[in-house]
């Protein structure tokens, strides 16, 4: 059977969650063959193996850290020289969107990106997408060399598929460019203990109708009692409210959870974006005429200042 | 010697209008009003102020690669305050993917000379995100992207980047290809002086022949990818809608464990 590349998004070896859903799409054009970078690239196998990897290649050097983008690049190019794969799959995130784009140029292979579903089709891989802010979705595959595809987070579910993921060591060496921006100073975000924005199940977000940073406790106590990350509109981060980190959107993050909760936000066209495809919209609002009432699947029409404390009583309440 | 900057510019249908595909499964470009994609407005606001802040003279040349009325982008950013604009345009470009408009653009700039190249984050149509990462490849010179703040001196870009993981303290020297994110800070708007200035500043067209590039490796034909189908997604079927007469908060969380949320 083809083998298909994944690329692993990882921090110290602990991979994360998109890159297991890559798997079960993998899996279905071929075999996933892992390509893992970085410190702790040799820790992702057994959880890779786990779910349907045959074989992790690794690398590790200076430069994955110090430099930006290309020496990524460097070593996902020599990966598919290695294997000859029939896909190349690799997260949507802002990184590995720009990785898989130079790779595609250096392979002279078209591009998919920010696919939200894959499966095998006659001519290759269909790639499903959703575009327009999510009001029209296209099928498309590619015409050109080896598919290069980017998948959104929460496109596929995570299966286990035990599988050999035997480690290999990939000889990468870096090409002129790769060390042409250098990273000079990195600061890690602060964790907040609460689940990742774009792999949450659940979402709560909050915006100018909050009116004020220190109103977002009540956004935060609401998300805590349901397990949920906090989300806000561009209009509560441009406020300062609430960091552009958790900005839900066209700018911001593009989330798809299970259950997405909007308080005072009025649901413009740049934020439903970003949250259209949630599987359930609920939305409290004081203004019946909103257009995030459009969406909804159940909406409150009234002041978040009541209705919000009132549900994560009761949320709170119901679980015990 | 003076800081030449090349900023790319692309003119999409507005977001808020009815976006919709034509036949040819391309973005429909009549039925809906097209503008300067509002986030290249930061890229040109940021190539405004490095201007500003040279030590030498600078100047900015805005490129777009577009239709016909792709020129109303590029006099909005000349009307912003750019100097001279460039306009790729040819019937051979129409359904052009993301690999063949970096082609020309790449061409483009190097026919107009640069150090610095600033792009927007992403287009408000495509979405990709990713063609100032491939204009970097494609012109072997560093790519220093989705920058939050910048600053050019001595030869040097450094700005940073606001990862998913880590914000990021990024340099490099130049020619580079940079770009900004919305979080760059807010665009100027055009006074009525730079509105009447920008009439008479040189908009130069090109087209394929004058770049050299082969008619076959652009538009539909020449595309590395093919969308199938464009279907509109169906509408969300109404849901139920309460008005909290003390009560919302409850029956919201009741419809929260109807639906095994809780
Ligand atoms: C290029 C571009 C990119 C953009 N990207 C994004 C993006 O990524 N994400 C994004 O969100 N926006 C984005 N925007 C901005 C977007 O157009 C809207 O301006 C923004 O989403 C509005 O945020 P909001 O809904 O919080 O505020 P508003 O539109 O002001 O709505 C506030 C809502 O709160 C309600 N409200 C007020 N008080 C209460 C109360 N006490 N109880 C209940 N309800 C209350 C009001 O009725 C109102 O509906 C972008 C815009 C542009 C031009
Ligand atoms: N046709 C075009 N003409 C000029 N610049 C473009 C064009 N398409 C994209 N760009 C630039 O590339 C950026 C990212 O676009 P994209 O990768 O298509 O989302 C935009 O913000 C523009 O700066």
């Amino acid at each position: 059977m083809a083998e298909v590349l994944v690329y692993v998004d990882h921090v110290d070896g602990a991979v994360r969650k998109p890159t297991l859903e890559l798997l079960t799409l993998a899996r279905r054009i071929g075999e996933p063959v892992a390509v893992a970078l970085g410190a702790g690239a040799e820790a992702t196998a057994a959880t890779l193996a786990e779910h349907g990897a045959v074989k992790v290649l690794t690398a590790d050097a200076p430069e994955f850290a110090d430099y930006l983008v290309v020496p990524k690049v460097d070593a996902l190019q020599a990966a598919h020289a290695a294997v000859s794969p029939a896909a190349v799959l690799v997260p949507s995130s802002a990184e590995g969107k720009e990785i898989a784009a130079r790779l595609a140029v250096r392979i002279e292979s078209g591009i998919i990106t920010d696919a939200i579903d894959l499966e095998a089709g006659a001519e290759g891989p269909v790639a499903t997408q959703s575009v327009f802010a999510a009001a029209f979705t296209t099928k498309s595959r590619i015409s050109k060399g080896t598919p290069v595809i980017t998948v959104k987070p929460n496109s596929a579910p995570v299966e286990a598929a035990p599988a050999a993921g035997a480690v290999e060591a990939l000889s990468v060496s870096f090409s002129a460019q790769a060390t042409g921006t250098k990273v000079t100073s990195r600061t890690p975000r602060e964790s907040t203990g609460r689940p990742e924005l774009t792999e949450a199940a659940i979402v709560v977000s909050g915006g100018r109708g909050v009116n004020g940073a220190e109103n977002f406790a009540i956004i935060e106590a609401l998300a805590d009692s349901l397990g949920a990350a906090v989300g806000a509109s561009r209009a509560a981060v441009d406020a300062g409210w609430y960091p552009h980190s958790n900005q839900v959107g066209q700018t911001g993050k593009s989330v798809s959870p299970q259950l997405y909760i909007a308080s005072g936000i009025s649901g413009a066209i740049q934020h439903r974006a970003g949250m259209q495809t949630s599987k359930t919209i609920v939305a409290v609002n004081k203004d019946a005429e909103a257009p995030i009432f459009d969406l909804v699947d159940y909406g409150v029409v009234g002041d978040l200042f009541e209705v919000v404390p009132q549900l994560t009583e009761e949320v709170k309440t119901r679980k015990g | 010697m003076s800081l030449r900057i090349v900023v790319c510019v692309k003119y999409v249908p507005d977001a808020t209008g009815d976006r919709h595909f034509a036949e040819d499964l391309t973005v429909d470009r009549d039925d809906v009003d097209g503008l300067l994609s509002e986030l290249d407005e930061y890229a040109v606001e940021q190539a405004l102020q490095i201007k500003e802040a040279a030590d030498d003279d600078a100047e900015i040349t805005v490129l777009t690669v577009g239709p016909e009325d792709a020129k109303d982008a590029l006099r909005k950013a000349l009307s912003m305050g750019a100097d001279k604009a460039v306009h790729v345009e040819d019937d051979d470009l129409h359904g052009t993917d993301v690999m063949g408009t970096s082609l020309v653009l790449a061409k483009a700039v190097e026919e107009t000379g640069y150090d610095l190249v600033i792009a927007g984050m992403a287009s408000t149509d495509g979405v990709m995100g990713v063609l100032p990462a491939i204009l970097a490849e494609r012109l072997g010179v560093p790519q220093v992207t989705l920058l939050s703040e910048v600053s050019v001196a001595g030869g040097v870009v450094k700005g940073r980047r606001d990862g998913d993981s880590a914000s990021e303290q990024l340099e490099a020297s130049l020619p580079a290809v940079v770009s900004v994110t919305d979080q760059s800070g807010e665009a100027r708007y055009p006074s009525f002086k730079g509105i009447m200035a920008a009439k008479k500043k040189p908009v130069k067209s090109l087209d394929l022949d004058d770049l050299d590039i082969d008619a076959e490796t652009v538009g539909l034909e020449g595309a590395w990818t093919k969308v199938e189908s464009a279907s509109e997604r169906p509408a969300r079927t109404a849901g139920t809608i309460v008005k909290d007469e003390g009560e919302g908060g409850k029956q919201l969380a009741a419809y929260l464990a109807e639906q095994k949320f809780i």
